[in-house]
């Protein structure tokens, strides 16, 4: 049986090609009848696919188009009212609402503002995740638990931790203010002033997020080659050496990953520890702040902060984009 | 063989009269360990374990040991009354039971979600599935303040308002479990469902007898990362409820904080703050391993 039927289909073409030059292919194999019949079979396939791949992403595609991707839209549509939360009538304004928040002085504190604590959380989280997954990098017992116990403040409710730090910063009974009295220091006038309110809220998020910097610093620190640093040591390279020259240069991929991955998390996660903190946004109105005290806090300006969202969507937008633009691409050793 | 030869030269050095392991503990090599190893890992851990001890030793102290100006580490006069304090301003068990309910059917459902999609994505396949993943990982990036105002009309209109079903519908559709549990089938090789198509298995047999059995330690990931964040979740319960009984537990001690803002009340503070923050130390602790791979996804590949 095997033989005959291979017989058969070597012998095939010669003959066809001998006997029809033009038509090379036998009429049960037309080209045009044979693509409609597999566009027919495909379509019944691909339709009964559809049905199953709905029923399977279906319910979660819905629910992200209903409130992910609507109130974007909406977004949109609110950003050019006039508009009070819960009020029936809106007056349409155009652009206004952006103008206001790029040009006015309190829209452009809500910039210095989210500026300021930015790149005070990036840098503080970095830096001091730097150092702890320089130290946690040497062998040596118990490294493991230090790891799970920095990173734990990372996992923690928000809500939690900034109550936790208000008692630590209490200006009249706080264990900071004592520690700072010893050190023959006054303590500023936190939860008053605002340029120390923003600190304080700058160092409590440092403090739940730096863990989450470390963890990934020694991940990365872990894939350097251990030759490298062997032959540096044999070429009497000191230890600040060895780091300038060698680990912070391949490290470069995961500078990068966590520059970008802090600056979007220091925007929109650090919403609870300012709320809670600095209830009313004194000196802490950082762009997150900024959409919720706008319209759910004391100025009810739904419109306003509907145009405050759309720019921190395309903020948002942008830095992604570049990140998989260039970072991913250009900045890639080995 | 090979590692011990570098060693037999070196113990034939005569200057080195001491044997290999004593230099290890000679007060030179000791020092230096305590000094770049040990010191710093202590003063790390110091920053991040203090401030928690102190919220647990104060939410045991009574209030005069709350507003002295000699505090002290450790309660002297331990007490629960902060604790029962907390139970009088707020009520604490149905609000802790709206917590749990959220988090457990929240949490429940995005899972579920996110293995049928990322199965979907990965096995169904259909035109356009790349265009869908790609919407998916646009609705990653949007924060839940930019769609916070939209959303609350949305839930209002459809009398959401202080219930706990109106807490909990906006925010199940999940892209991070779907991304992270897509690449998790992405990896896994095709031999493994060969079998299964022989017999004839659909694609429920396949996803609940093949993918997810073998995927376990994935979904085990994407569910404790969810159940911390839905736990932890603070904006939107913030904004959909404003009645006490339907409050979760971050909203109801964020009001707890707005009534007792006296210093006497840092007692009662911490513990509300060990309420919210000790569930979620001891999960951690017993499934790090999880939890971590899970939040840094992406960077470590």
């Amino acid at each position: 049986m095997r033989g005959k039927s291979l017989t058969t289909t070597e012998s095939r073409p010669a003959h066809t090609a001998r006997d029809r030059p033009e038509a090379s292919v036998a009429p049960e194999q037309d080209p045009a009848r044979l693509e409609a019949a597999r566009k027919k079979a495909h379509r019944r396939r691909s339709s009964k696919n559809w049905s199953l791949f709905l029923l399977f992403a279906g319910p979660n595609i819905l629910l992200i188009l209903a409130f992910i991707y609507y109130p974007l839209a909406m977004n949109l549509y609110f950003s050019t009212l006039d508009w009070r939360l819960g009020a029936p009538r809106a007056d349409s304004v155009g652009l206004a609402n952006y103008q206001r928040f790029f040009t006015s002085p309190s829209g452009l504190e809500v910039w210095r503002v989210t500026g300021i604590f930015t790149a005070g959380a990036v840098l503080g989280s970095m830096i001091l995740g730097l150092l702890i997954a320089l130290v946690l990098n040497k062998k040596i017992p118990g490294r493991t638990f230090a790891r799970t116990a920095v990173f734990s403040p990372y996992v923690l409710s928000g809500v939690g931790v900034a109550l936790v730090w208000m008692f630590i910063f209490d200006p009249q009974r706080g264990a900071l203010m004592f520690i700072l009295d010893r050190l023959g220091i006054d303590s500023p006038q936190w939860f008053l002033d605002p340029d120390a309110n923003l600190l304080m809220v700058i160092v409590v998020y440092v403090w739940k997020n730096l863990g989450y910097c470390a963890v990934v610093f020694l991940a990365g620190l872990q894939s350097i080659p251990s030759d490298l640093l062997e032959s540096a040591t044999i070429d009497r390279a000191g230890p600040i050496r060895r780091f300038f020259s060698i680990v912070l240069p391949l490290l470069t991929p995961t500078v990068f990953f966590l520059l970008v991955t802090n600056i979007i998390f220091s925007m929109t996660n650090a919403f609870d520890i300012l709320r809670v903190m600095t209830p009313t946004g004194n000196g802490t109105n950082t762009i997150i702040f900024e959409i919720y005290l706008q319209s759910f806090g004391q100025f009810n300006r739904a419109g306003y902060s509907a145009a405050i969202a759309v720019v921190l969507f395309f903020t948002l937008f942008i830095i992604t984009a570049v990140q998989l633009r260039f970072v991913e691409r250009k900045v890639h050793y080995q | 063989m090979s590692t011990t030869t570098p060693q037999a030269p070196r113990s034939g050095v005569k200057r080195r009269s001491a044997p290999e392991w004593t230099k290890a503990f000679s007060p030179r090599n000791l020092a230096d360990t305590m000094l770049t190893g040990y010191l710093p890992i202590l003063i790390a851990l110091l920053i991040i374990v203090l401030p928690l001890v102190w919220m647990v030793s104060s939410s045991f102290k009574p209030v005069n040991e709350i507003v002295t100006l000699t505090p002290q580490l450790l309660p002297q006069e331990a007490t629960t009354e902060n604790y029962a304090t907390v139970d009088r301003r707020i009520p604490l068990m149905t609000v802790l039971q709206n917590s749990v309910i959220v988090t457990s059917v929240g949490s429940i459902i995005k899972v579920l979600l996110a293995i049928t999609t990322a199965y979907a994505l990965v096995y169904i396949r259909v035109p356009g599935a790349n265009l869908i993943f790609l919407g998916i990982l646009v609705a990653l990036m949007v924060p839940p303040e930019v769609s916070m105002l939209p959303n609350f009309m949305t839930i209002e209109a459809l009398g959401g308002r202080n219930t706990l079903w109106g807490i909990i519908l906006p925010g199940l559709g999940t892209a991070f479990g779907t991304f992270l549990l897509r690449q998790h089938f992405k990896s896994l090789p095709k031999e493994l469902f060969e079998a299964a198509e022989l017999d004839g298995a659909g694609h429920f047999r396949k996803l609940f007898q093949i993918a997810v059995p073998v995927s376990l330690p994935a979904i085990s990931t994407v569910s404790l990362v969810t159940i911390v964040n839905e736990w932890n979740s603070f904006l939107w319960p913030l904004i959909i409820t404003d009645t006490r009984d339907r409050m979760t537990l971050p909203v109801a001690l964020n009001q707890l904080r707005s009534v007792e803002d006296q210093v006497s009340s840092y007692g009662i503070l911490m513990a509300g703050a060990v309420l919210v923050i000790v569930p979620m130390l001891i999960i951690f602790a017993m499934l790090q391993r999880y939890i971590v791979s899970g939040l840094t996804q992406g960077a470590v590949k």
